[in-house]
Order: C-alpha cells, then structure tokens, then sequence
C-alpha cells in the first residue's frame, strides 16, 4: 500500500420536473398529490388513437435553463420514442430527445471552500415522466397511478468534472437555486422534483501505474444529503473492491446501483455488459421543433439575475457573509422580498440584521422559506424603518416579528397600540431617572469613579431604566442623561 | 330508384327536400345489411338502436326548420379501426375484442356534427396490416362481385359494404394503400388524401407517418362530398396542416370543370411491369384514351426510385408499428391473458394470445430494423429512399398536373389464394405504397371489368394538397363511364 493515490471523478445526470400548468405532451394539469388517476387523460393514457401535442411552455423553461448554463441552443430538434416495457409507461415508448437534444455544450460554476470551478453541461434535453407503481398492502397486485405521466421532465448531463463528493453537492444545490430562480421548478426533492443520478469511478495511481475502476451509476437520490454520502460511500467501496479483486473498467461492467439511506451503502442493482437496446426512432406523431431566433431573442431578454451573480451583490452591495447570502439568494421569493423591502426604504443594515437573525431563525423552525413566512415587504420594511428611526430596538423588534407572523397589521400599528414605541422624548426619560438615581446611591457612586466598577453601574443604572419603560426607553438617550447627570452631581 | 342504389349526393338531396326522412334512409340501409351480412362479413358492429336515435333527433331538426348540417340524414359505414366512444373500437384484433375508446375520433366529431349517422363499424385486416382482410381476427369479408374473391384490404370492410349498398358511403384508412385496393377490387371509388389533410386523432395507429383517412363511395362527387366533412386542421394532431399553409377547399366547386389542357402523367416505369394482368394494362390504355379525346394532354413521366417502394414501406410501416403497437399489453387496457406467472407473463402471453400472425409478422420486422446495429442499415436507409420517392413525384409533378396508374397488377383474388404467401401478398400493394411514402393524394376509380365480371381499378395520383383535381379528373371521367354504377347482382333491392 506504499505508493497509492487516486483520483475521483463524478458526472451527473439530474432529472428536474418543469412547474408548467399542463403536461408535455396534454392539457392534464402537471400537480402533485391528487386522486392517484385523476389527471389524466385519453393522451397521457396512452388510449389507441391518441396524439401528442407539445407543451411550448415546457420548452421554453427547458431553454431559460439551458441559456442560464450557458449552453448552445438548437435550432432544429426533434423527439424520438425510447422503448422499454414497465407498466408504469402506458405506451411502452417515452418521448424524449435522442440525437439532437435542445441544447448542449454549457457550462456552470461553483465555488467549494472558496475556490471557484467551471463543471460543463454536456446537453439538457426534454422527455416525458412515467407513472408511479403504487404496491400498497398485500394484496398480490400493483396498482399504476398516472398522475405524474407526461409531466415535463428536463435531463441534464454534465461531463465527468467534478471530483468530490462535496463537489458534487455543491452543484446539486447550485442546480436546484438556478432552476427556482429561473422559476421553471420548485425542486422540491422530496417530491421528487428534482432526482440525481451520479456517475462514479476513479482513477487508481499505484506504484507509477493508472488503474480505473468500473463506472457505478447510483440511480434516483432524493436528497443532496444523499447524493453526497453515496458518492462517498462509493468512493470507499470501489477502492476496497479494487484492491480485493483488481477488477478495472477494461476487466469489469459497468454497472447500476441503489441507494439504502438506512444502511449508508449503495446495493447493486445490475451489471450490464452493453447499453440497452432502446430501439430509438423519431417520433412520427411530432413535427420537429424549429425554433426562431426572435422566441430565443425573447427569452434571453427575460432571464432574472442568475444567482451567481445575485449572491456577488448581496456581498458586495449589502454586505452579506459568503453564507448569507448564498442562503439568502437560493430561494428567488426570498431575495425578491429583501430587495422589495430594500426599495420600500427599509435601512439595509437592519434588514440584513433582521433576515439573518429573526426572519432566518423562525423560517427554520417552521422549515419553510422567508418568503413563505407570509410576512409581506411592507411590512418587513416598515419593521426595519422603525429600528432605523430609533422608534423601537432591535429587542423590541424581534418581539414585533413574532406577532407579525399571525396578526396581519402594520408594525407600527401594533407599536403604537401596545405602547412599544421607544421612549426618547427626554423630559419623561429625566423623570424615571432621576427616581432611579435616587434610590440607588451606591451605584451612583460607583458609576462616578473611574475604575473596574464604573462600566458596571453603569450598566446597571441603564438597566434599571429599561425596566421600568418596559425595554422601551431609547439608550442613546437615557446615556446622554446619565453622563450630564453624574457631571451635574459631581 | 331503390334508396340503397342512390348516391349519398341524391339521398341527401331527397332528405333535403323532405321527400324522404333520415329514419327511412337508415331503415332501408339496416335492412339491406340485415339481409346481406351473412354472405359478406362486412362489418363487425351494426348500431341499429344508435343509428335510429340519431335519424329521429336529425329529422325532428329538419321538422324544426333546424340546419342538421350538410350531411343531415347521411348513413355512414367506418372502419373499426377509428375510435368511437358509442362502440366498441376492435381494429378487427382479438387484443380489442371488448375496447371501448373513451372518446370519439377527429372525423367521427367532424361527421356527427355534419349531421351524419354511423350505422356500422367494418371489419380490416387486423390493424390495417394487410391486403385482403383475411388477416381480421374477428371474421372474413367477401367481395360482392365474388364471394369466392377478397374484397381487398386493408379497408376490405368499408370497400365491401358499400358495394354491397350498405351504406352510400364509408370511410377507411389508407397506409399502403388500403382505400385504394379493396376500393379497385369491389368496383368502387376511394381516395386516400394528402397525409397531414385529414385529422389522424382517433385513427388507431399502424405507420403513423403513413396512415390517412378517406371517404369510400360510388363515386367522386360522394367522396367530395365527404371530404368537405372530414378534412381540415385540428390541433390535436400536429402533423394535420394548417389553414395557413394550406386551406381547405370545397370538393365540390371544381367537379364540373373541363379538363381540358390538363396535363396527365404516364409513369414511365409501370410501362413495362411484369407481372400485371394485360386486361388491367388495356383498361388503362383505354381510361388514357378517353383522357385525350377530353381534352387532356398526355405526358410521360418517371418515377425511378419506385422499385424500391415496396421495400421501403415494409421498412418504415414496420418500424413505427413495432412501436405503435407496444401499448397493447394486457396492462392498460385490452386483453390480458387469464392466467400470467408474473409481470413479464402479462406482457408476453397477452401479446402472443391476442395478436394475429400477420400481425406478429410486422412487429417483429419492425423490432429488427430499429434494433441496435440495424438501425442505419435499414430504417435510416429506408428513410433515405423514402426522401427519393418524394423527390421523384416532385419532379413528376412539375411536368404533369395528374399521374394516371393501375391500383393493383391483378383483379380481386380468391380467398386463401396468396394467404401462405406473404411476400406476393405484399406486391398488391406495388401501385399504391408510392403515394404513402410521398404523402401525395390518391384515388381508385372503376375503369371495367375483367373477362371474369370483377372490377377493375384505375388510380389518379395528385399533387400535395391538390385532392381537387384529382377528384375533378375522376368525375369528369365519371361523366363519360358507368362502371361506377354498377351494383353487383343480387344487392339491388327488387
């Protein structure tokens, strides 16, 4: 085991369901969580007779996303049936792309431990999802639902680039906040919105010689959690496996693994010695798409700030950590509502404070997004305006976030209302301290000689004020009094 | 005259004008099928309660002073291979003995809302694969001239029917040439559109990018008449042209047009066919002749790539079957075998239960010639030639405004003639493959009879989109024949 070194390399293939109305190829509503068989149709049943119409809608995000990776768009495509049985394909073909997929040659960039690194997109292409088997009690028969037939589903395909499973991450949620931010998925992974397929092997360095382990393609990872233990996991297996059986890519097969979340460990699946044979041909039932230059003109006009450079101005311009800001911009509604709140003249000092403290922490508690938290922007920004006119503090004003979360009212309102407005207007701030003074001799005294006690009364003494308003005395104020007291007394 | 010898165009006019109602029309035709059936085996479902429903709802329109559309008290023969949600849909397949669309076909909207009433559903070659409609799993049909005779395929069902006066009119589907075969063989007239003319929504697929639907009818004027009906784009179906590209016409303005100055096409290739009866060779001359003498010009022109025409179908119709019909296999809907060992069983056993061999045939060609190492060989190939044939009738169609054909190299032929022998079967379809492959517009026409009394076919092939001059050269030609009223003897009420 002296000279051995090795090197990972990792492609993916991601499949992200488009959040169109209707699906690819029907006017069925594209909706998760029916009736299992309530929206379909003759179309997406594939009832004899039957014809397919294309979505351009669904086509049109599978080109937003594609410009957004920097890919070359085609301008002449067509669709091609892919055969294979299961009886969750009601055709027994999917249309899909074969030969001439929309768009190819892309590329994206990722930043992992503050390095930046292109991955290339090798081509994303369009096809129709299948049904889901549902193979439930045990009732000696499986049950098909159709719902999910015909959804539009997008392949991406990077080239083998990434060489870490961390990395591998980093793209699977890059990916996820561009496709959220283009607004053509929710990605939403535990619905399957988003499935990874992750190709693995390595390149094994011993003693001056190269070695390279059989491909492993892990099918269906449902989380970016999962997606990055499996590549580790297989980083160790295919090691172990080599050094026990020497088995290389040119002695070996390829092969398809699943992904056991309970175990940690990938299980084979199968090995095959050639690709399947998926009978592909141009389906006769589409005209090929031809697309002109003016649509991808328009489209390109209309693509939102991408998030890398979204999260760039979050840092530079407000001042974001690296880290809040790529949490903020990975959800678009999120970025938008700071920005919406930003242009309703919300101080953007203490709206920062105020999305990476409060709004953060209760989005996480309720596990939903900033944006989802149902806090509208003028009020968010009206939250933040108070702290900036020195209204309220920042205390007073992560307890009004809390009620703006189920009392529709404007901030200031409730403010008012419950008597929550700081207290800065001096003459009645003079009246409280003074009584405080009074009665606190010792620390008067204390907070008149310099030395370790002084910072202490004083604190005390201010303390003693914020009781007595109830938090709400403004204490830049109450500490200018204090300094004219205490040199009046002395 | 008898209603079941009159034209669609006449019965139509006599409802019209009220001197008959739709009810007596489709009483008359019922019966006719009633007493005829039996001998022929034409149709596989008679909707006699469904179609009487319909009369009395078109009459008490008419009654109403109601427009019940310009076919209001039209009966109507259509192939079971078009999806009806009143009746079941069997493609004449043992795999759909009991299927019932759950929608009805483009053109069965289109003929209900023209005021049309559907009487019967007719019997194909399975799946349309075929040429003699020996390949039905469900019956087999007779040719009215000859029941010891096929009445041609794979729209042998529609053919026969209206032969047989069943019905004025029916509409088949034309892959290969499915209309104009039994068309030619029962001694009637039938055209297969220009592909993308005719609405494919509801038709049950064999060769998608070959299938077409088209009227079957005594005559010209009848199949216009339809047409006007049943074509036109329908977004449903992407390949259906557009208004834009091209609009529909109405069949009927051009019909009474002389034909002088047209230009008609001698296919320089069929001149020498072997193989083809000498009787059809001399009826073509003589359709030629009466050509000419209306004023029309002859002119020779070549289709060199035809050769191929049949290898290239066998290809291409193959291939999108094999997919096409991968649908049908016990899960969904259809047969399923009674008793399967698991999963795959359910596939496999429902499939080799429920498909003829003719049938298996097709899908296993069409498995070979899209499999892996094949595909470049043979379908790609096949496309290739395919775009030769397109480019060949351009060329022709650039000297001539009509070509001037056979249907088919024989007469109607005999029941288990050729059934042990596919590949001769196949040759039937030498005359008519070209125009699927081209997607051009096709019609059979009588033009005579064999020394045996069985009819004989004259085929008009037309230019993209340009049915109307086509259906204008057959009803001149009409005008001055009569083999398109002959009844065969025995069909014509006493």
């Amino acid at each position: 085991m002296s000279d051995l070194n090795y090197k990972v390399i990792i492609g993916l293939e991601i499949h992200v369901q488009l959040a169109t109305q209707s699906k690819l190829f029907c006017a069925c509503p594209n909706r998760f969580g029916d009736e299992p068989n309530s929206n379909v149709c003759p179309v997406c049943m594939g009832s004899p007779g039957t014809l397919p119409v294309m979505n351009k809608k669904a086509y049109e995000f599978a080109v937003r996303t594609a410009m957004a990776m920097n890919c070359e768009i085609a301008r002449y495509t067509k669709w091609d049936r892919k055969s294979y049985y299961y009886p969750d394909l009601p055709k027994n073909y999917q249309i899909s792309q074969y030969d001439l997929p929309l768009s190819q040659n892309g590329n994206i960039e990722i930043t992992v431990a503050g390095e930046q690194k292109k991955i290339r997109i090798r081509r994303i292409h369009l096809e129709e999802d299948a049904g889901k088997l549902l193979h439930e009690g045990n009732v000696g028969f499986s049950q098909v639902d159709l719902n999910r037939t015909g959804t539009p589903l997008m392949e991406i395909v990077t080239e083998p680039d990434l060489s870490t499973p961390e990395e591998a991450r980093v793209f699977g949620t890059e990916l996820r906040t561009l496709v959220r931010t283009l607004g053509v998925s929710e990605a939403n992974m535990q619905q399957g919105q988003m499935r990874l397929e992750p190709n693995i092997n390595l390149v094994i360095t011993k003693d001056g010689k190269q070695y390279k382990t059989p491909i492993a393609e892990v099918k269906n990872l449902g989380s970016l959690r999962a997606l990055e233990r499996a590549c580790a996991y297989e980083i160790q297996r295919q090691l172990a496996d080599w050094e026990k059986t020497g088995v290389t890519m040119e002695t070996g097969f390829k092969s398809t693994r699943g992904w056991d979340e309970q175990t940690g460990t990938t299980v084979l699946q199968r090995e095959k010695e050639e690709a399947e044979d998926y009978r592909y041909f141009p389906d006769p039932d589409l005209v090929p798409v031809v697309v002109e230059k003016d649509w991808l003109d328009a489209i390109r006009k209309s693509l939102p700030e991408l998030p890398i450079a979204r999260r760039a101005r979050f840092q530079t311009q407000f001042c974001f950590s690296e880290k809040d800001a790529t949490t903020l911009v990975e959800d678009r509604a999120t970025a938008d509502l700071f920005e919406q709140a930003l242009s309703l003249g919300a101080p953007v000092k203490v709206l920062c404070n105020h999305f990476i403290s409060f709004w953060a922490m209760h989005a996480n508690q309720r596990g939903v997004s900033i944006a989802e938290l149902g806090v509208s922007a003028p009020r968010m920004a009206s939250l933040a305006k108070l702290v900036g006119d020195n209204k309220i503090n920042n205390t007073t004003a992560a307890a009004l976030a809390e009620k703006l979360l189920t009392c529709p009212d404007d901030p200031a309102d409730i403010a008012q209302r419950e008597n929550l407005m700081q207290v800065s207007d001096a003459s009645s701030l003079e009246k409280i301290l003074d009584e405080i003074l009074i009665a606190n001799a010792k620390a008067v005294e204390d907070a008149r000689t310099p030395g370790k006690k002084q910072q202490k009364a004083f604190g005390f003494i201010l303390g003693q004020v914020m009781q007595k308003t109830r938090g709400q005395a403004n204490p830049q104020v109450v500490n200018q009094l204090l300094q004219k007291k205490l040199a009046e007394k002395n | 005259m008898q209603i079941t010898q009159l034209t669609a165009f006449d019965l139509l006019d006599q409802i019209k004008k009220r001197q008959l109602t739709a009810r007596d029309a489709v009483e008359a035709f019922l019966k006719q099928i009633d007493k005829h059936e039996k001998t022929i085996g034409a149709l596989i479902t008679v909707l006699p309660e469904y179609a009487r429903e319909r009369a009395d709802q078109i009459d008490q329109m008419l009654a109403d002073g109601r427009d019940a559309g310009p076919l209001a008290g039209l009966p109507i023969i259509i192939k079971d291979n078009l999806c009806t949600q009143f009746a079941k849909t069997t493609c004449a397949s043992k795999i759909l003995i009991d299927y019932q669309p759950p929608y009805n076909a483009h053109v069965v909207e289109q003929l209900e809302k023209a005021g049309a009433i559907i009487i019967a559903k007719a019997n194909l070659d399975e799946f349309a694969m075929g040429s003699s409609t020996e390949n039905s799993g469900i019956k087999t049909t007779r040719n009215p001239w000859s029941t010891d005779c096929v009445p041609g395929g794979s729209s042998g069902g529609s053919a026969a029917a209206v032969a047989a006066r069943m019905a004025p009119v029916s509409l088949g589907t034309d892959t290969g040439g499915s209309i104009r075969l039994p068309a030619a063989f029962c001694g009637i007239s039938g055209l297969k559109p220009t592909y993308g003319r005719v609405s494919r929504y509801g038709l049950v697929a064999y060769g998608s990018s070959l299938d077409q639907i088209g009227p079957l009818g005594a005559d010209a004027r009848d199949i216009a008449l339809v047409m006007n009906v049943i074509s036109g784009h329908d977004a449903r179906d992407t390949t259906s042209v557009p208004e834009s590209i091209s609009p529909k016409p109405d069949y009927l303005t051009k019909l009474d047009t002389p034909l002088k100055g047209l230009r008609i096409g001698i296919v320089k290739e069929y001149q020498s066919s072997d193989g083809i009866d000498p009787q059809i060779v001399a009826a073509i001359d003589q359709a030629t002749k009466l050509y000419e003498q209306m004023g029309a010009q002859l002119v020779e022109v070549s289709l060199p790539h035809t050769q191929y025409a049949v290898a290239c179908y066998y290809l291409v119709a193959t291939a999108e079957a094999s997919s096409n019909l991968a649908r049908y296999d016990g899960v969904h809907f259809g047969y399923r075998t009674p008793n399967p060992e698991d999963y795959i069983d359910v596939y496999s056993s429902s499939r080799a239960e429920g498909f003829g061999d003719e049938v298996k045939r097709r899908i296993m060609l069409g498995t070979y010639a899209l499999s892996a190492g094949y595909y470049d060989a043979y379908y790609l190939k096949a496309l290739k030639v395919r775009m030769m044939i397109r480019q060949d009738f351009e060329k022709a169609f650039e000297q001539a405004d009509i070509i001037c054909a056979p249907v088919a190299p024989t007469t109607a032929f005999r029941v288990g003639e050729k059934t042990s022998d596919p590949l001769t079967m196949y040759l039937s379809d030498i005359f008519t493959i070209s125009a699927n492959l081209a997607g051009i517009p096709g019609i059979s026409i009588p033009a005579g009879f064999s020394r045996d009394s069985l009819p004989i076919g004259l085929q008009l092939l037309g230019n993209y989109f340009d049915e109307s001059t086509i259906l204008q050269a057959a009803w001149q030609y009409q005008q001055h024949t009569d083999f398109h009223r002959q009844i065969p003897a025995g069909f014509i009420e006493q």
